[in-house]
């Protein structure tokens, strides 16, 4: 079987009851946004003088895009560490990439307060070189870019457009390159962004070390949701598991888990942070249900019997995915404490655009699974959901 | 690949444990070789001296910052009822408040500059940080730290309203305007549109009792050495306004005599978190005035240097000439040709 014919659309209904709901999400999460563009932030969200972010940047943009790493973790392990075999599972990961990382870039414009100059981040007389803020936004824009060329190849096959194919083969391995720099430096980032907050934050999660953690955590969380979505998308569009390759990912999947495990808990006894997990407060009780998440992936993945079960792996990635994501809520929101008095808790809008933006990313995930070939062929498929 | 994966991890997995337990070997140290160079105030340096004992909580700074910089009364949605916009009632910075008096109480609150059964003021506004973290985290250069005179502007021609500011400020500063479709970053710029018509910043020219002085930091600095030393019973003279009697008028000095003594720090001349411009005094100790001062609410010690040393140390040593990152990229576009080659090889044979 060659490469070119590796993947295939699934084809099948696209509007079916739960895209109807989905849609229905997106609608709401556009009044709400509306409401954002003409009355203000203010009015849309609790967001306030003590907690200038909230969920659009803490879940949309910071956990968004860490479950837009399938792409380029995938990426890794294939054209990186060449372990061909998975190449079956990169198409789909580069596509969750795109999505994710496109519908990062929209959080931040609806996040931004002026947003009506919000191209000054294009003007090279404006950045500051010091500013991790900048970098990080500036690794965004280019790697939608790259992300957008390097998924061409699907859309190419799609249309027939063998010639455009060939051309773009021979200078994709750039762009698989950029493709897996750019994350890197941009999941990292993500972490030393909140190192000026100094004092501001909890000592369970401040650390010099913080930028390692935001890269480890992008690559759990990339394994994870390339594992989650291989399971997802086997049992919704009742397709058999790809279980030769998701059994031999979730050993991958365990040790990567491990080594964050370890460095992170090992970092916060270094900084001193442990006695406060034991504060009994908001912070210490989120504090260990991130650490027992991170537990229960590791036991669900780690021991070789297990990995062979789709019920463990689909556990294990769920625990990772989860573990990620609180590790991030924690860094951003949970364990900020602008020491005033202030609080915070998300508007029944701010919720509803962050699952609006969920709901779009999957919309966008059944619509070109159905009509480009993402998935890889696994004989007759019957698309239903 | 010669290592297997299995290999590949475990190493990474002690690497990552080694990398901890050398950072932890000595935390401070760590964070000072990855530290960017600390940053020096200029000669020039304007600032505020303010000095907690003598000011009476009048407010007088309050709305006067708020008529010269033309800013919004403050009302809390729970005083619509009564008050039509004739009362200002700021009780912390915000998009509408540039200046505030805070007031720290103890128990019976029964004498000033007290700690116990006490009670203080504390005006709170832009400490125009040495180095500050507003301005190192800003990513389209719109808070700017002035050289010459170290003053730290803002320009909302430039900014994207991202909030960053307001996040990384340590002393809680910069505030977007949540009201309205068209927010804005607001925070006090020193009057720096005042200075150059030859007028003193507006909360120094209403300050009746030279709490607020204005001035040269290293005048100001001066100034308050001198009164650390004064003990209870001890009569001083204190200026009002600007130090230098410069600018504007002079203004007549006051005597009064000691009650309360010194906390026996200049805070802001040498630290905390970089030092700042503007500077304080106080008979109660600066944390309970709510400045960062000693250890935080999680018993970590508020560092002498600023935060942003620290951000930027860790971006210089990653992107510095952006050499690391090219270097990894040519490994791993290397790395991806070789690998890619038999696809392409492939996808040429359809
Ligand atoms: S106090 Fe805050 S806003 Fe003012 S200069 Fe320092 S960091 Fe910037
Ligand atoms: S809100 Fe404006 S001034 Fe503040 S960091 Fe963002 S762009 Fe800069
Ligand atoms: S210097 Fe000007 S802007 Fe700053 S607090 Fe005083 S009056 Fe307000």
């Amino acid at each position: 079987m060659s490469t070119t014919h590796e993947h295939t659309p699934l084809g099948g209904r696209l509007v079916t009851p739960p895209f109807i709901f989905l849609v229905v999400i997106c609608v709401l999460a556009a009044i709400v946004l509306t409401q954002r563009f003409v009355f203000g932030l203010g009015e849309a969200t609790n967001l306030n003088d003590g907690y200038p972010w909230g969920i659009w940047i803490a879940i949309d943009l910071i956990i968004g895009t860490a479950l837009g790493c399938g792409g380029f973790v995938m990426a890794m392990l294939v054209y990186i560490l060449n372990k061909g075999e998975y190449h079956p599972m990169a198409r789909a990961g580069l596509m969750t990439s795109l999505f994710g990382y496109t519908l990062g870039a929209l959080a931040v414009m609806i996040d931004l307060g002026r947003w009506w100059q919000g191209y000054n981040i294009m003007f090279p007389w404006l950045w500051n070189a010091n500013s991790v803020l900048l970098e990080t936004a500036l690794c965004i824009f280019a790697y939608i870019i790259v992300l957008m060329v390097e998924f061409l190849p699907a859309v190419f096959e799609r249309f027939g457009m063998k010639e455009a194919r060939r051309r773009i083969h021979r200078v994709l391995f750039v762009f698989t390159g950029l493709g897996v720099l750019l994350p890197m430096m941009h999941q990292s980032s993500m972490g030393t962004v909140v190192v000026i907050l100094g004092y501001q934050l909890s000592p369970l999660w401040q650390s010099h070390l913080l930028t390692l953690h935001f890269l480890l955590t992008a690559l759990t969380m990339g394994y994870a949701i390339v594992a989650f979505e291989s399971i997802t998308s086997s049992l919704a569009f009742r397709r058999p598991y790809e279980m030769s390759l998701l059994g031999k990912l979730s050993g991958i999947m365990a040790w990567v888990m491990l080594v964050f495990f370890i460095v992170r808990y090992l970092d916060v006894i270094r900084v001193g942070g442990f006695p406060l997990a034991f504060a009994g407060d908001f912070k210490a009780v989120s504090f260990w249900i991130e650490l027992l998440l991170g537990v229960g992936a590791i036991l669900c993945l780690m021991p070789k019997g297990l990995r062979e079960s789709p019920r463990y792996v689909f556990l294990g990635a769920s625990f990772m995915l989860l573990n990620g994501f609180l590790y991030r809520l924690n860094c951003y929101l949970i364990g900020y404490d602008p020491g005033t008095g202030y609080q915070y808790f998300p508007s029944m809008g701010e919720i509803l655009v962050t699952l609006g933006i969920f709901a779009l990313h999957i919309i966008l995930y059944l619509a070109f699974v159905k009509n480009l070939p993402v998935l890889h062929a696994t004989g007759p498929a019957r698309a239903t959901a | 690949m010669s290592m297997n994966r299995r290999e590949f991890l475990k190493g990474a997995a002690v690497g990552g444990a080694t990398a901890v337990a050398a950072a932890g070997a000595s935390s401070e140290a760590q964070a000072i070789t990855l530290m960017r160079e600390p940053k020096e105030r200029p000669e020039g340096a304007l600032g505020l001296l303010y000095d907690s004992t003598l000011c009476v909580g009048c407010k007088a700074c309050v709305a006067r910052c708020k008529e010269v910089n033309h800013m919004p009364v403050e009302i809390y949605p729970d005083q619509s009822e009564w008050n039509s916009g004739t009362w200002d009632t700021a009780k912390d910075l915000s998009g509408k408040t540039l200046n505030v008096i805070k007031a720290y109480m103890n128990g019976t609150i029964a004498e000033k500059d007290r700690e116990t059964d006490g009670f203080a003021f504390i005006k709170r506004q832009c400490l125009h940080c040495v180095d500050p973290s507003c301005v190192s985290a800003c990513p389209v250069s719109a808070m700017i730290k002035d050289p010459e005179t170290g003053i730290v502007s803002h320009d909302p021609d430039r900014c994207i309203g991202c909030r960053y500011c307001v996040y990384a400020c340590p002393f809680g500063v910069p505030k977007y305007d949540f009201e309205g479709a068209f927010g804005q970053i607001h925070k006090c710029q020193l009057c720096n549109h005042r200075l150059p018509e030859g007028k003193m910043p507006g909360c120094v020219d209403a300050c009746p009792t030279g709490a607020t002085l204005f001035g040269r930091v290293e005048d100001l600095n001066k100034e308050a050495r001198q009164r650390l030393s004064l003990k209870a019973g001890d009569a001083y003279t204190y200026p009002r306004g600007d130090i230098s009697g410069a600018i504007e008028r002079p203004r007549s000095p006051h005597e009064k005599v000691i009650s309360a003594e010194y906390q026996q720090e200049v805070y802001g001349y040498d630290g905390p978190l970089g030092g700042t411009q503007a500077l304080y005094l106080s008979a109660v100790s600066f944390n309970k005035l709510g400045l960062p001062h000693g250890t935080d609410n999680f018993g970590r010690k508020i560092p002498d240097h600023a935060y942003a040393r620290e951000t930027e140390g860790v971006q210089h040593f990653l992107y510095t000439g952006m050499i690391a990152p090219a270097a990894v990229l040519t490994a791993l576009v290397l790395m991806a040709y070789r690998n890619s080659e038999k696809h392409t090889s492939e996808a040429e044979e359809d």
